[in-house]
């Protein structure tokens, strides 16, 4: 089965964010970039259903060419080759959809596998537009991928319990926390990555739209929570909540 | 212009609270961009709930009707309210950022070629937004460009809408649903089983983190004081990633995000994707035997202890409490 991951590079999600004092952005020195965990984790489920079914594993990203690092991580888990579509500037979910769909009218994979949402901009938009623009059936927020024939049946983690859908290929899933557990890249896994096909593509020749439709003016950091007080004992606490701030 | 299209969510033939949010939100949009606000209840008989979200405020109240309407299904229901959007001339939709309204919306927005707002948490005058990025550590002031705008609400942001006096009329609308827009099935739903509130809905909560150590502390330890003292359970991604509890009790910025009066942490470090989920809570309780654990710098009252003590011990004192 041909699977193509589209993946996201952003700041650790163990860094601490600090938005810049003119709100132009955040604080990018002294970031480690990574790849987004969710997508980490579409990675890992797309070497699974390669290694049990055969096929090949194609990574994909939007975005400067220093993302070729985290495509090169991805290559040094197990993929096969990676796409780079450069671009340097803001892009939005439709813009990134349309690009990642019109790579995908090229390379036809059988199945898009990615993260449900990225940890820094926290939309969780992409995978669900990817589905709508292909025409494709979509599973967002998976837990349980399972092929039988051509139909897949997701299991998917929905408020208050687990829903399971069932649909044929083509068709998009997006991932969430418990689908699997990442591999990480083996050193021999490192020195075959850099042999691997990596493809730069300028983001403008593939001929979509790229006009940004949501634009962000400016970031401002959240209104701090001031530390309480410390109890000394669990007498104090129950004390406390129920005659102090009144809510047991 | 100016006319909102509310997505009213169902489960099970009621409408939850998010819901009742996503009224609320959509009332004050329409107010603010000077249109009206229509609630659209979709299913293959959606119109004594259509009667019933016709309470709260809307100007019109539109049962969406199908066959393939009957589960929730994201291709039928976004082929279903973009031929709706048009047909009305709306400028907005909007919904809840629930797992419903996260699946569906991005999906109705590309087919619609609109731009999408998730999890929005203000609604300025001047056109913008407000919505949390990075694990809600900016919070990112946006534009919406485009001729019809879709946009998702964060639950815990806005107030619930409260039934009025006047009903607003009801139309039924037989949805159009093209083959191409059915390709998936729904196969069966497996709800969690609980006496307990909803999380996003309790007036308490009570979280547990890796602290807890196993999946069998959760039940013996903390569900004791959870049941005590009324209260929704809760976990941190760390309890979720060691496989202690399911992943719908997530509390975070990739499960769910709660501000109930009191939420109570126990054994969670307060990562900051934790705290992403929790911090708008009104009274914050953290109890861990680390000092230095980052949850103290949120919370309202911080007790040093070993949880296998303090909270059978506290169990105790409600029920204490509750006899007094």
């Amino acid at each position: 089965m041909k699977i193509l991951v589209p993946i996201k590079r952003v700041p650790d999600p163990a860094t601490t964010i600090r938005v810049l004092p003119d709100g132009s952005g955040i604080a990018t020195d002294n970031v480690k970039w990574v790849i987004n965990p969710f997508d980490e984790i579409a990675i890992e489920e797309a070497l699974r259903i390669k290694e049990k079914l055969t096929g090949e594993v194609v990574l994909v990203t939007v975005g400067q060419s220093s993302w070729q690092e985290q495509l090169r991580t991805g290559l040094a888990m197990g993929a096969d080759r990676a796409v780079l579509v450069k671009h340097d500037g803001a892009l939005d979910s439709l813009a990134i959809a349309r690009i990642l769909a019109k790579v995908i009218s090229d390379e036809k994979p059988e199945l898009v596998l990615l993260g449900k949402q990225a940890i820094d901009d926290d939309s969780n938009q992409v995978g669900q537009m990817l589905a709508e623009m292909l025409g494709w059936p979509q599973a967002t927020f998976a837990s349980k991928v399972e092929f039988a024939d051509q139909k897949v049946t997701v299991t998917r983690e929905v408020d208050g319990g687990l829903e399971a859908i069932a649909f044929n290929l083509p068709a998009v899933i997006t991932t969430d926390l418990r689908l699997n557990e990442p591999r990480y890249a083996s050193l021999p896994g490192i020195m075959k990555a850099r042999k691997k096909e990596l493809k730069e593509v300028p983001a403008e020749s593939l001929g979509v739209d790229l006009a940004l439709k949501l634009k962000v003016k400016t970031l401002a950091a959240p209104p701090k929570r001031q530390a309480g007080k410390k109890v000394g004992s669990v007498q104090e606490l129950v004390q406390v909540l129920h005659a102090e701030a009144k809510v047991i | 212009m100016g006319d909102v299209l509310i997505f009213a969510e169902h489960q099970g033939g009621h409408f939850p609270k998010t819901t009742l949010t996503a009224v609320h939100a959509g009332l004050e949009l329409a107010g603010k961009r000077g249109g009206q606000a229509i609630a659209v209840v979709a299913g293959d008989a959606p119109e004594a709930l259509a009667a019933e979200i016709a309470k709260y405020g809307v100007a019109k109240a539109i049962a969406l009707s199908h066959a393939n309407l009957k589960n929730y299904l994201a291709d039928a229901h976004a082929a279903a309210l973009t031929a709706l959007i048009k047909q009305t001339g709306a400028e907005f939709l909007l919904a809840t950022a629930t797992a419903v309204g996260k699946d569906l919306l991005p999906r109705l927005a590309a087919r619609l070629g609109a731009p999408m707002a998730s999890e929005i948490t203000a609604i300025n005058d001047d056109g913008t937004y407000v919505r949390p990025m990075y694990a809600g550590n900016a919070m990112a002031t946006i534009e919406l460009d485009g001729p019809v705008k879709v946009i998702t609400v964060r639950g815990t942001a806005f107030d619930a809408a409260k039934p009025g006096s006047n009903p607003a009329p009801v139309e039924k609308v037989d949805a159009e649903i093209d083959a191409a827009a059915a390709k998936t099935q729904f196969v069966s739903f497996n709800q969690t089983k609980s006496d307990r509130p909803q999380l996003t809905e309790a007036r308490i909560v009570v979280s547990g983190g890796r602290g807890l150590k196993s999946g069998d502390n959760f039940k013996t330890v903390l569900e004791p004081l959870v049941d005590e003292m009324g209260a929704a359970m809760g976990a941190s991604r760390a309890a979720v990633d060691a496989g202690f509890v399911p992943n719908d009790l997530q509390v975070g910025q990739t499960g769910k995000v709660v501000a109930p009066e009191l939420y109570v942490a126990v054994g969670i470090s307060g990562a900051i994707q934790h705290l992403a989920g929790m911090k708008d809570s009104k009274i914050i309780v953290a109890i861990n035997k680390d000092e230095e654990a980052p949850i103290f710098n949120v919370a309202d009252y911080g007790l040093v202890a070993d949880l296998f003590k303090a909270v059978p011990e506290m169990a105790e004192e409600m029920k204490k409490l509750k006899h007094s």
